[in-house]
């Protein structure tokens, strides 16, 4: 095969908000530069997972490769690598970005410039990206493209009047967008003579091919029979095979140049030699540096995960390994519970990864999972000098070693509609933010930023945002750095037993208010049985709050079937089943869900 | 199983005048041609069957409804001929049916006596007509004193009553008002049942109580309109305490009975002898099978298997049964006879559980194995740990 023309070469990603047409135009880009006919499109092309098209978001990023024949007559191979929109996702997008040499915004012409939209350019903008703008959905009703390309002008500061004005749910203004990529994003640069220099941006494992490397070329070039070596890592292979990637498979081709966007394999057998953002070299001939990868995100949110069947121990470790290596921002480290058994405390980047990751681990690896309260990183400076980075309620030292607790602040930026202000502002207030200040994007629309402890937005602070501004306000944040605070561990009795599993730190004054909550909350959840049952919630050993589980009184069938005993039988069946689904702990039932419990008590209702 | 062995033999009877607010059983109201074609399958059903039954002998008769007394008395004892030309019905067999208030005439109990009827259980459920009105039953209390009276005079010497507890708006004192009437009767009934109102989806109690079913059985407290688990207990004990100075023994949860006249067909039920099933969606258990009929009027008229259910017990299976179905009864079940059926000491199968719900007190154990008077009231936790 005769080497590809690098100046023919596209390599771009799309970002946008959430829900501002980024999956959709992706699948228009495949559709019109003739990869698929538009018989065999599904839906959303590039979200292959179950969980995607479910939930009707991206979050993992995906590869496709196209050929389109520009109206130069020439003919360009396009590498579009699709990103997670959800600010949990910024780490994925992070990775996508390194991979490409350009970038398309999408903005939504009716809801213009979002939190996200923000948050995402200047990932792109960081990673020295060309970005160039369309504006979608331009034929709803309410699309009003002029004043969202002054706003891009305006906020971001890029170029806005040529942008396309689109609409991909409908094929329309697709092929300007197909030129505009030809023109406005830069071929990529760099010497295929030069030693291999690749960087991976992401993973995947598959049963046959063991595990399969996603890289973008540098320089150089690797085909079958190259010995590579991880520089990070320091493993080395033979490579198998190299491709690129079709929609939804993997095309194997000859060799991988500088420039190329495509995949390896090499009998890679553990997962853990092959980690994301590492650069791939030629053993026989290395490069000098390796690329400066892209900057690892910390978790920002902790939980435990534990196997609902203790058994299913070593499943879960297999199952978290080849999911890390296909979410390089999940991580996790082997905990016991007196409660629960062995299981991992899990770290993420935030709420809805931690339920994707869960979902993801029920659905794809068929495990049934106990899943304790969420929980962030706090800082524990002991009075020896010591500092502990607690991801484990649990292990919080006596009070008597403590001198003070520090927690996680993210600064954070809420774009409202003007009307909502007032409702935003005191749900701030409510969650201990400090007010920043706000900008007027517009006349109706403003910029709220605030300082809010982490552990106040974890939960639910997002569906809180979007039922008080009726979906209207967007919102985005970053780490800022840990402020000390008046902390305490919160601990759940039941039946006079303390639960480690249930445990978690709360800010002092509204320690009462939730272990009230919590009480009222495991009280719905745990069944009555033969005897009474206290529920108690504790602080520091002092009982704040007391809720009791009735003891059931009766628990029997007056009544005949006549003769049919085959009903009664299930009726006891049934009995029976609800009891699998139960930890027992002391000589009380507690069903798997009540360990979420923490999580919904902030409904408003 | 000993073919020889005697078996009893169930009827329903799917029909009746109106259909309460509470119940969920296979009945309704019916045109006479309907009634008469389906009287017509059952006694093809009846007599097609017999072949299999030859060697046995036939020693109880339930005939259950619905309402059989819905049916002319006439229509329903040419079923009963069917049945004894066809089977081998014992001289001495207890043949019971169903009725209510209301359905019935003295010519009727009349012909029922001639059919060989020697036993009939009266639903009343309860003795204040506001109750009978909100169970949408078709009779007042002044109609069972009639039918009650007209039962005694017929000939009768073996009369159950049903009476309800836990109805939505009962106190205690309102079902002790029906215990008391019942126990004024003269001569007072041999037997009486004494169930638990169940509200069972499906039905339109269900739309009306489902939600505080729901929360009742959460929290065990009492409702708007549903008397809380404590009430019921209570009721449950009045129950005990009332029949038991009058002269009754609770012979299984719900049943109590004069000495002598516990009923052969309920109990053969929990002890687990054989029967067989007639009728839409009856049930039956024959050698280790049970099987259930159609529950479609249409496919039971036309269709000439009526079966719609049919399961071989496995061993597991029957000692499950045994122990659920026969831990009903007060007295229990013997350990002797469980290592008879089933060549195992129950000790090494149940060992655990029996130990466990021992300690709690629940049961007691010893050469029979019965639940103790606080196991009663939570038999259904009991007997799920049985399930194997």
């Amino acid at each position: 095969m005769a080497d590809i023309d690098q100046s023919k070469i596209r390599n771009f990603c799309i970002v946008a908000h959430i829900d501002h047409g980024k999956s959709t135009l992706a699948d228009r880009i495949i559709e019109k530069t003739g990869l698929l006919t538009s018989r065999e499109m599904q839906d959303q092309v590039l979200d292959n997972m179950e969980l995607e098209r479910e939930r009707g978001i991206t979050i993992k990023a995906q590869a496709v490769r196209t050929v389109y024949k520009a109206r130069d007559g020439e003919e360009y191979i396009f590498n579009l690598i699709d990103t997670p929109g959800h600010v949990d996702f910024n780490y994925e997008v992070s990775r996508s970005l390194a991979a490409c040499d350009g970038a398309i915004l999408v903005v939504d012409a009716a809801q213009g410039i979002e939190a996200q939209t923000l948050a995402n350019v200047y990932l792109a903008l960081d990673h020295n990206l060309d970005v160039f703008p369309v504006i979608n959905k331009i034929d709803l009703p309410s699309a009003q493209p002029d004043k969202v390309k002054e706003e891009i002008e305006d906020v971001i500061g890029i170029e806005a009047q040529d942008a396309p004005l689109i609409s991909a749910k409908n094929g329309i203004g697709i092929e300007e967008v197909l030129e505009a990529i030809v023109q406005k994003i830069p071929a990529p640069a760099g010497d295929a003579d030069a030693p291999l220099k690749a960087l991976i941006f992401d993973s995947v494992y598959d049963p046959y091919k063991g595990v399969i490397v996603f890289v973008r070329l540098k320089e150089g070039r690797v085909k079958k029979g190259t010995v590579i070596k991880m520089m990070a890592t320091g493993a080395s292979e033979e490579v198998v095979e190299v491709g690129y990637f079709g929609a939804g498979q993997f095309i194997p081709c000859e060799e991988l140049s500088a420039g190329m966007v495509g995949y390896i394999t090499a009998s890679i057998k553990n997962v853990k030699d092959t980690a994301v953002g590492d650069t791939v070299t030629d053993k026989n001939r290395p490069c000098a540096e390796p690329l400066p990868g892209y900057k690892k995100v910390n978790s920002m949110v902790y939980c435990g995960m534990y196997p609902a069947d203790g058994a299913k121990y070593p499943d879960l470790r297999d199952a978290l390994e080849k999911l890390q290596l296909n979410d390089a921002s999940l991580n996790y480290e082997p905990e016991t519970s007196v409660a629960l058994g062995f299981g991992f405390r899990c770290g993420f980047l935030g709420l809805l990864h931690l339920e994707i990751v869960q979902e993801r681990l029920e659905r794809e690896y068929n495990l049934d999972l106990v899943t304790t309260a969420p929980g962030v990183v706090y800082k524990v400076h002991k009075t020896n000098g010591e500092v502990i980075e607690l991801t484990n309620p649990s292990n919080l030292p006596d009070a008597s070693e403590i001198d003070y607790m520090e927690e996680p602040i993210v600064s954070a930026e809420i774009m409202v509609t003007t009307e909502f202000i007032g409702p935003i502002m005191e749900l701030c207030q409510e969650r201990r933010g400090r007010y920043l200040g706000m900008e007027y994007m517009e006349e109706t629309r403003a910029l709220l930023r605030y300082e809010l402890p982490l552990n106040e937005i974890i939960y639910d602070f997002f569906d809180a945002l979007k039922s008080r501004s009726r979906g209207y306000a967007s919102f985005d944040y970053d780490l800022k750095g840990y402020e000390e605070s008046k902390l305490v561990k919160l601990d759940i009795l039941i039946n006079r037993e303390e639960v480690d599993a249930l445990s978690f730190i709360v800010h002092g004054d509204s320690a009462y208010e939730r272990g009230r909550k919590m009480c009222e909350k495991l009280k719905d959840e745990i069944p009555r049985h033969l005897f009474e049952i206290p529920i108690q919630a504790a602080v520091g050993g002092k009982i704040i709050a007391r809720e009791t589980v009735k003891a059931m009184r009766k628990d029997v069938l007056a009544k005949c079937y006549g003769g049919d005993i085959t009903r009664k039988k299930k009726l006891l069946e049934k009995q029976k089943e609800g009891k699998k689904r139960m930890r027992q702990i002391g000589n009380v039932e507690i069903p798997q869900k009540a360990f979420m419990s923490v999580l919904k008590l902030d409904d408003k209702k | 199983m000993d073919r020889s062995e005697a078996f009893g033999i169930y009827i329903h009877i799917p029909f009746c005048v109106r259909k309460c607010q509470y119940c969920d059983f296979l009945s309704a109201p019916a045109s006479e041609p309907v009634q008469e074609a389906y009287l017509d399958a059952l006694k093809e059903e009846i007599a097609g069957q017999a072949p299999q039954h030859v060697h046995r002998k036939v020693s109880s008769i339930y005939i259950g409804g619905g309402t059989p007394s819905a049916v002319p008395p006439q229509a329903l004892c040419s079923v009963l001929q069917t049945l004894y030309t066809h089977y081998n019905v014992r001289s001495d067999a207890e043949i019971s049916m169903e009725m209510n208030p209301g359905t019935v005439t003295r010519e009727g109990l009349k012909q029922y006596r001639q059919a060989g009827i020697n036993r009939v259980s009266i639903g009343l459920q309860s003795a204040h007509d506001r109750e009978l009105r909100l169970l949408g039953r078709i009779h007042s209390l002044e109609d069972f004193l009639r039918t009650y009276e007209a039962v005694r005079d017929a000939g009768f010497r073996n009369v159950n009553v049903d009476v309800m507890a836990a109805l939505p708006g009962q106190s205690v004192e309102d079902y002790e008002d029906t215990l008391r009437t019942l126990l004024a009767l003269s001569p007072i009934p041999e037997h009486i049942s004494a169930y638990s109102l169940i509200i069972e989806e499906g039905t339109p109690f269900f739309e009306r109580y489902g939600k505080e079913k729901e929360t009742l059985e959460k929290t065990g407290e009492a409702q708007p309109d549903l008397p809380s688990e404590e009430a019921e207990r209570q009721m449950d004990k009045r129950t005990r305490q009332m029949l038991y100075k009058a002269g009754y023994h609770r012979y299984e949860i719900s049943n109590y009975s004069l000495a002598g006249y516990e009923c052969r067909h309920n109990k053969g039920c929990w002890r687990r002898e054989d029967y067989a099933g007639f009728g839409l969606g009856a049930a039956s258990l024959l050698d280790n099978v049970r099987s259930r009929n159609c529950t479609d009027l249409q496919s039971y008229l036309h269709k000439k298997d009526k079966v719609m259910e049919r399961a071989v017990l496995s061993a597991e299976e029957q000692m499950e049964e045994f122990m659920f179905l026969g831990l009903r009864l007060t007295k229990g079940v013997d350990r002797e006879k469980f290592r008879r059926c089933f060549g195992v000491p129950m000790e090494e199968v149940y060992g655990d559980v029996l130990r466990e719900n021992e300690e709690k007190g629940l049961l007691h154990v010893g050469r029979r194995v019965a639940l103790s008077s606080r196991g009663r009231d939570v038999a259904n936790y009991i007997m799920a740990g049985f399930l194997l």
